[in-house]
């Protein structure tokens, strides 16, 4: 917030006299240079890195998982161990309806996003009360119901062989007479549709922790008491926010079954949702863009890792979370500061 | 049905045991220790370690375990812990991650994955025949241990100097430091006395449990469980809860197996979703 209130104080008043709060809130609203600069490298990873398009998409995917976690995380402050959840109900809702309705990837992304939106609905009202110990065991519960479900539930789900033989149609781009996009082997159709998700949703996220909605957030995470005291509606803001980012997680959850043409009991994993709350810190909380600093980071490393020592992958991610909380995030990525006095630097 | 009800009890004291450490360490330091199973671990592994290995009787090993995993815990608290309390509760949840990733992958290493064995001594197999209700004398040992063990606990805790000074410093830290207490020895001593009776349970559950590196993982949310639906301020809350858990999880895997382990994280969930402190919470101060 106070890097945002600087910037807005330094740009100048546009040509309409607007009220303080309005320009305030319009100047933490501009659009930064490294933000277009980010949103044109987007593309621009499409088109000059064509061999790596698999990686990339895995990459994109988490982006997208870990933006909507920041969601919760950075704006609103609700504690999660279970986002998974969203993730895996969005994947198996998308691999489910491309096997027993209809193969048509867009449609089905719609799906998911709507079923995993209820699901963030409903799973709300949980979050709502009690301290983080109870949302963290809330959220924990829920991501683990789940997984049991989907386990026990074989006979619509595959129980522990996962979800095969999802075969998906071709992408038809709704509205044009583009048509005919088929998921090939090197994945460049998929991370292409994985992109415009992404961008979208990042889109349309940014509109919303920009707006008067968003800045509420902002204030109920930093103090409920203080913001239901001004007036603001604490527990239906959670929910908006809760059941948004459940969409979008969802989505993110949707892309991975498409592409990969595969829902299995991983997506509801307790890993799953450790890793992203990783990733999500190792890039940054409460300002959108480190999902996906920190899925580029984390997928990086892990492919690095992993072909060092496969085995023992595990070692080296919980090593690096010990270090990272211990040195704590602001040194972390500051490396000239690590040699200094501790505590000198550390606001 | 009243083999089933033992079966349960002696569950759920097992779990009482394993969980009481962090809700010691949950509602004294406030800290999200999600690390709690990976103490229990040790102590599982010392057991089989010694067992299979040293051939060290299997008695002998439950105390070396309890000690063993309260060194451990001693160690980690003033090296890695102590920083971590003031912290943020994120912070807490990702590093106790960390550690539990780390122990489960250097147990892996070291041990390798397969599920271990304990080979109890003849004395404890088999069961006891009374009137139709058979009770495993494996289990009967259990209960027994672990009833003495919280009857000790109770005593220490209420009666005891160090059992006042432990709840002046639950009840405000600030205040009881004020007072003259060294409230930083009372955590470490409370941490390793936790931490090895999580040891002393991993020993002892080896066989009821299961024990193999995924162990942390496995247990976590049932430890997170007792301590969360029985709340953090008194001894007998996570007592009754780990006995309620232990009963529902055995009832429920023997009637309906169908269902699984869906049966308790849904009671869980509704629990917390009706009282958010914990059944048998008192009004906190926090």
């Amino acid at each position: 917030m106070s890097d945002a209130t600087a910037a807005a104080a330094s740009t100048p008043a546009s040509a309409p006299p607007l009220a303080p709060a309005a320009r305030s809130l319009r100047g933490y609203a501009r659009w930064r240079w490294w933000e277009v600069a980010l949103f044109a490298a987007l593309p621009l990873s499409w088109l000059l890195l064509p061999s790596q398009a698999l990686l990339l998409n895995e990459i994109a995917i988490v982006a997208l998982f870990a933006i909507s976690l920041d969601l919760v995380l950075g704006y609103a402050g609700v504690v999660s161990l279970g986002h998974a959840a969203f993730f895996g109900f969005g994947a198996y809702a998308a691999a489910l309806f491309a096997k027993n309705v209809m193969p048509d990837p867009i449609v089905g992304l719609v799906v998911a996003i709507a079923a995993s939106a209820l699901l963030g609905l409903a799973s709300s009202v949980l979050i709502l009360r009690g301290s983080d110990l109870t949302r963290l065991m809330v959220t924990l519960g829920v991501a683990s119901i789940l997984y049991e479900l989907a386990n026990k539930l074989d006979w619509l789900t595959g129980g522990a062989d996962g979800l095969q033989g999802v075969v998906m149609g071709p992408i038809t781009v709704p509205f044009t007479a583009l048509k005919g996009f088929d998921f090939d082997l090197t994945g460049r159709t998929a991370y292409a549709y994985t992109l415009v998700v992404l961008a979208l949703f990042l889109f349309v996220a940014r509109r919303l922790v920009h707006s008067p909605f968003g800045v509420s957030l902002q204030a109920l995470r930093d103090n409920r008491l203080r913001a239901a005291s001004i007036g603001l509606s604490v527990p239906l803001r959670l929910v908006a926010v809760y059941t948004f980012a459940g969409a979008v997680a969802g989505a993110a959850g949707g892309l991975l079954a498409q592409t990969t043409g595969f829902a299995s009991l991983d997506v509801f994993d307790f890993h799953r949702s450790a890793e992203v709350l990783l990733v999500l810190v190792v890039g940054g909380t409460g300002y959108l863009y480190g999902g996906i600093f920190g899925a580029i980071v984390f997928k990086l490393l892990h492919d690095l890792i992993a072909a060092w020592t496969p085995q023992y992958w595990n070692f080296w991610l919980g090593l690096f979370l010990v270090v990272l909380v211990l040195v704590g995030r602001e040194r972390f990525v500051r490396p000239w500061t690590w040699f200094r006095a501790g505590g000198k630097r550390t606001p | 049905m009243l083999t089933l009800l033992f079966d349960g009890i002696a569950y759920g004291m097992l779990l009482f045991i394993l969980a009481v450490g962090l809700a010691v360490t949950l509602g004294l330091m406030n800290f999200i220790n999600l690390a709690h199973g990976a103490f229990a671990m040790a102590g599982g592994y010392i057991t089989v370690l010694l067992m299979n290995r040293a051939g060290v009787p299997f008695l002998a090993c439950l105390p070396i375990a309890f000690v063993g995993t309260a060194l451990l815990g001693a160690i980690l608290e003033r090296t890695l812990y102590r920083p971590m309390y003031a912290r943020p509760h994120l912070d807490q949840v990702l590093f106790s991650i960390g550690l539990v990733f780390m122990a489960v992958t250097a147990v892996d290493y070291v041990v390798g994955s397969m599920q271990q064995n304990i080979h109890l001594p003849d004395w404890l197999q088999g069961r006891l025949p009374i009137e139709a209700v058979g009770i495993g004398k494996y289990r009967l040992f259990i209960v027994v241990v672990c009833a003495l063990l919280t009857t000790l606990l109770q005593w220490v805790l209420s009666r005891t100097r160090f059992g006042s000074r432990l709840r002046a410093s639950v009840d405000d830290p600030r205040v009881a430091g004020g007072l003259g207490l060294d409230v930083n020895r009372i955590f470490l001593l409370t941490f390793a006395v936790g931490s090895g009776l999580a040891g002393l349970g991993g020993a002892l559950g080896a066989e009821v449990l299961g024990l193999d590196p995924t162990f942390p993982l496995k247990f976590m949310i049932y430890f997170l469980i007792v301590v969360s639906v029985g709340g953090t301020t008194t001894i007998t809350g996570p007592l009754l809860a780990a006995l309620l858990l232990g009963i529902a999880d055995v009832a429920g895997k023997y009637y309906v197996p169908k269902l699984g382990a869906f049966i308790v994280y849904t009671l869980m969930v509704a629990i917390l979703l009706w009282r958010p402190q914990g059944l048998f919470a008192r009004a906190s101060a926090r």
